[in-house]
């Protein structure tokens, strides 16, 4: 019966949001305030609406319903609650599910948050929001519907693919649906303001906390991802440049652009049509996404099971979507006035290169991911496009962004002085010396692509904290002074500080762990002992444990340095006879310099073949990541940015949008 | 050129400017839907039911000396695996693969596709060795002859060493349940 619900949930919540995306824009053309005032009250709606068939859905896993097609596909009488739980976003028809109930999660918040804004914009922002959720759910409703019974209902289920069963999917897809769906946000202002012919600073600070959550959860949604894959698949690796890894880099890349044009066009009132088209693109590649994952047009490791009616599908809704923005940006934006002008050197010009260089990396990765495909198209010649053709393009471009970092937050606005903020820089360029020198010469002298991601990486940290410094006029007045200025600098300022210094930590782990890791595959059996990186590593023995639903063999390793225990390690091989899959656990021991990461694989006659790794600082990867998103979730707690924006025009009235 | 063709110049060139990320989506939009009429995975191959291409591929130095040859096929029904040390689904279907070759007694042979002999060695240490015979093909040559775009690809070959099906992608169970394991027994698959 709840599934039932649910079914009907869905359904009106469609018809919903057809009348959010109708009814205000109807009202705003015939400047009827009680038209356009609809439309928070349609996004609340839908969001009940969604939460009701959401719920539905979990409930029908959590209980086991096996008349539910969804259910017997994916779950099993025997799964682990969490996996039950978590299983509800772990195939196609519930994670789009999911993705509708975070996009009506995000319209609610707008209406909720928005009351400030004036009404027509309001309006037009939550109807187009209608507009993407009445697609999504047609797409359900017609070729993904979660709630299909399936007659007479099976005994049991058939399972969810092991490699999923990890509290990994609890938390990952939601983040990375947080901000895939989040950036629909930056989409619906982008139109609205297109629509309404007006684009200006005030319509900057409405955009930059939507754009800042989505970005912030984003960040942690890919670094969660990456971990998932450092310790679930058991190769050692965190990134694979895999499409589905890409599709959620590209929305990444472009949000970030997009972050720091929204600044210029809020401190400074330029750059209008650029970051309008940069709010687009941002949740047009969220979109490609979504394409990319579901209609089978990419193999990769991650695609959910496909069917050519869904790929025609989100298609239509990827060609409607982008292509009437974009035509709607062509359009409108040539009729934007232009903003004031700045000087080649300052930092308005130091956030277009910024811009440009993260422009330039999207599009790289981007041409990646999609030159099989057009090469086929073309030529008909096929061809796959792997690791190394990102490492020789999209590398280089990071390196003048992380040189013109610490430069551009120092420079003033409008003129800048550039030989006054090298001078300032001494000591980041000192420090990024001294990181190469002592890479070079304690390290590993010929390494030096590793000197210079250290390099960069001390100019990062050194010249962000330099620039911090230099505000509070750190050991130029008396400490208490300084940190009175410390306490009363904006928060967007120091929350700006930390992700760039999260930035420059991040370097630091992907530099060390790919110059330093260390490798060892050897067979080795119980109470056997070798050396791999100054560690002590003994085989303790292999037993066999039994899990909720896998039989694994476990291998209990002890790692000692200097004869001291440092860590007891278990590695697993996991066998879920319901799917007939293995999986691999590998035993980490994390720590701030290091990681031990063992894994076990098969029989060798008397021993096993134990693969061993020591990979230093990879841990600063994700833990430069948090601290991103710490500095995100900061800057979103900036006072300017809760009070509201000034009111551009006479309060709230009903202002008609476009004038002739 | 004068001022007021400057003038009347410009906004023209911002038109056109303005029209450009549309235009490049159209683009984009039709490789998409290009994308969409054809199956990623599972292709028709130019080769099915044709005897495989003649070939001859060196060892992986170090693994064994034998290397594999097109003299290798026919006798009993088998697989030809595609693969790379580089290639994320490859690492993907090992496992099935594994299983095949150790659970079902099929034989596996395979093709390593432009990868260095360092890597490829750690690969089959690392994940385990499910290959009878394995070709060195370091400039993907022998590939091409087999009409192979991309790893991993698997080819059924029968027992009288023709090709009866090409799968395009890493192999998931079903693939192998439903597919590979019914032709393999359809075509004698232990029954020597």
């Amino acid at each position: 019966m709840t599934v039932e619900l649910g079914h009907f949930a869905l359904v009106l919540a469609f018809c919903v949001a057809i009348l959010q995306a109708i009814v205000p824009l109807v009202g705003v053309a015939r400047r009827d305030p009680v038209l356009a005032g609809l439309a928070p009250a349609a996004a609340a709606a839908q969001f009940l609406l969604l939460t009701l068939a959401f719920a539905a859905l979990v409930r029908a896993h959590l209980a086991d319903d096996f008349s539910v097609l969804n259910v017997y596909e994916n779950s099993h009488s025997t799964k682990p609650v969490l996996y039950k739980f978590a299983g509800v976003w772990g195939n196609h028809e519930g994670s789009l599910v999911l993705w509708v109930w975070i996009l009506a999660l995000f319209g609610f918040a707008i209406a909720l948050a928005g009351r400030h804004l004036p009404m027509s914009f309001l309006a037009r922002v939550l109807a187009i929001q209608g507009l993407i959720g009445a697609g999504f759910l047609a797409f359900m409703l017609f070729t993904s519907n979660a709630f299909e019974r399936l007659y007479p209902a099976p005994a049991d289920g058939r399972g969810l693919n092991p490699i999923l069963q990890d509290p990994g999917l609890a938390f990952h897809p939601p983040m990375l649906y947080l901000g895939y769906v989040g950036f629909s946000t930056a989409y619906s202002f982008a139109m609205a303001a297109l629509l309404e012919g007006r684009v200006d600073a005030s319509w900057a600070r409405w955009l930059r906390p939507w754009v800042l959550a989505a970005w912030v959860a984003l960040t942690l949604g890919i670094a969660l991802g990456s971990w998932w894959a450092y310790y679930e698949l058991g190769w050692g690796g965190y990134w694979f440049w895999d499409p589905v890894e890409n599709a959620s880099f590209m929305p990444w890349l472009a949000g970030t652009a997009l972050l720091h044009s929204a600044i210029v066009l809020e401190k400074r009132g330029t750059l209008k049509n650029w970051t309008i088209l940069l709010a687009i693109l941002t949740f047009a590649l969220s979109l490609l996404g979504t394409f990319l994952v579901r209609s089978g047009v990419l193999t990769s490791v991650h695609a959910f099971a496909s069917d050519p009616s869904r790929g025609i599908f989100i298609l239509a809704l990827l060609l409607s979507a982008v292509g009437g923005s974009f035509a709607l940006y062509a359009w409108r934006a040539p009729a934007m006035q232009g903003g004031p002008t700045f000087a080649p050197i300052s930092r308005e010009a130091a956030l277009v290169l910024n811009n440009l260089l993260l422009g330039t990396a999207t599009a790289t990765v981007f041409l990646g991911t999609l030159y099989p495909l057009a090469l086929e198209a073309v030529s008909g010649e096929k061809i796959s496009v792997g690791p190394p053709y990102f490492d020789a393009t999209f590398v280089p471009l990071m390196v003048p962004l992380l040189l013109a970092l610490p430069v551009g937050t120092m420079l003033a606005w409008k003129r800048g002085d550039l030989a006054g903020v090298l001078q300032r820089l001494g000591l980041a360029a000192a420090a990024a010396i001294a990181a190469a020198l002592l890479q070079l010469a304690l390290v590993d002298p010929r390494a030096p692509l590793a000197a210079l991601g250290f390099a960069l990486a001390a100019w990062v940290v050194v010249g962000s904290l330099s620039e911090l410094a230099g505000r509070i006029a750190l050991f130029r007045v008396p400490l208490s002074h300084s940190l009175r200025r410390l306490l009363g600098l904006p928060r967007s300022a120091i929350a700006a500080t930390i992700a760039h210094l999260g930035l420059g930590l991040i370097v630091v782990g992907i530099t060390a762990s790919a110059a330093g890791r260390v490798e060892k595959i050897l067979v080795m059996r119980p109470g056997e002992t070798t050396e791999i990186a100054g560690f002590e590593v003994r085989l303790v023995g292999i037993s066999e444990v039994r899990g909720p639903n896998y039989t694994a063999e476990r291998a209990t390793f002890e790692a000692r340095r200097d004869g001291q225990l440092v860590a007891t390690l278990h590695s697993e091989k996991r066998f879920f006879p319901v799917e007939r899959q293995m999986t691999t656990e590998a035993g980490i021991d994390s720590s701030l310099l290091r990681d031990l990461y063992f894994v076990i694989g098969d029989r060798n006659g008397e021993g096993w073949t134990v693969r061993l790794y020591v990979n230093p600082l990879v841990f600063w990867i994700w833990g430069g990541a948090g601290i991103m998103a710490v500095g995100g979730l900061l800057s979103l707690a900036d006072r300017r940015l809760r009070v509201g924006a000034p009111a551009r025009l006479p309060a709230r009235g009903l202002v008609a949008g476009t004038r002739p | 050129m004068n001022d007021t063709d400057r003038l009347a110049a410009r906004p023209q060139r911002r038109l056109w400017l303005y029209l450009l990320p549309l235009a490049l989506f159209a683009v984009v939009a039709g490789f998409l839907a290009y994308g969409l009429t054809r199956d990623a995975r599972v292709l028709p191959s130019a080769l099915i039911d044709r005897p495989a291409p003649e070939f001859a591929l060196p060892p992986i130095p170090g693994r064994d000396t034998h290397g594999f040859a097109r003299t290798d096929l026919g006798g009993e029904p088998q697989l030809v695996n595609v693969w790379a040390s580089w290639c994320v689904p490859c690492r993907a279907e090992h496992p099935l693969l594994t299983r095949l070759a150790r659970e079902e007694g099929v034989i596996v042979d395979g093709i390593n596709y432009k990868d260095q002999t360092e890597d490829a060695r750690a690969f089959l240490t690392k994940l385990g060795d499910p290959f009878r015979y394995i070709g060195q093909d370091r400039d993907g040559r022998v590939a091409i002859e087999w009409g192979v775009y991309g790893v991993p690809e698997t080819f059924v070959i029968d027992r009288e060493g023709r090709i009866r099906y090409r799968h395009v992608g890493p192999l998931t169970p079903r693939d192998v349940e439903d597919r590979i394991l019914p032709l393999l027994r359809e075509l004698g698959l232990g029954a020597s």
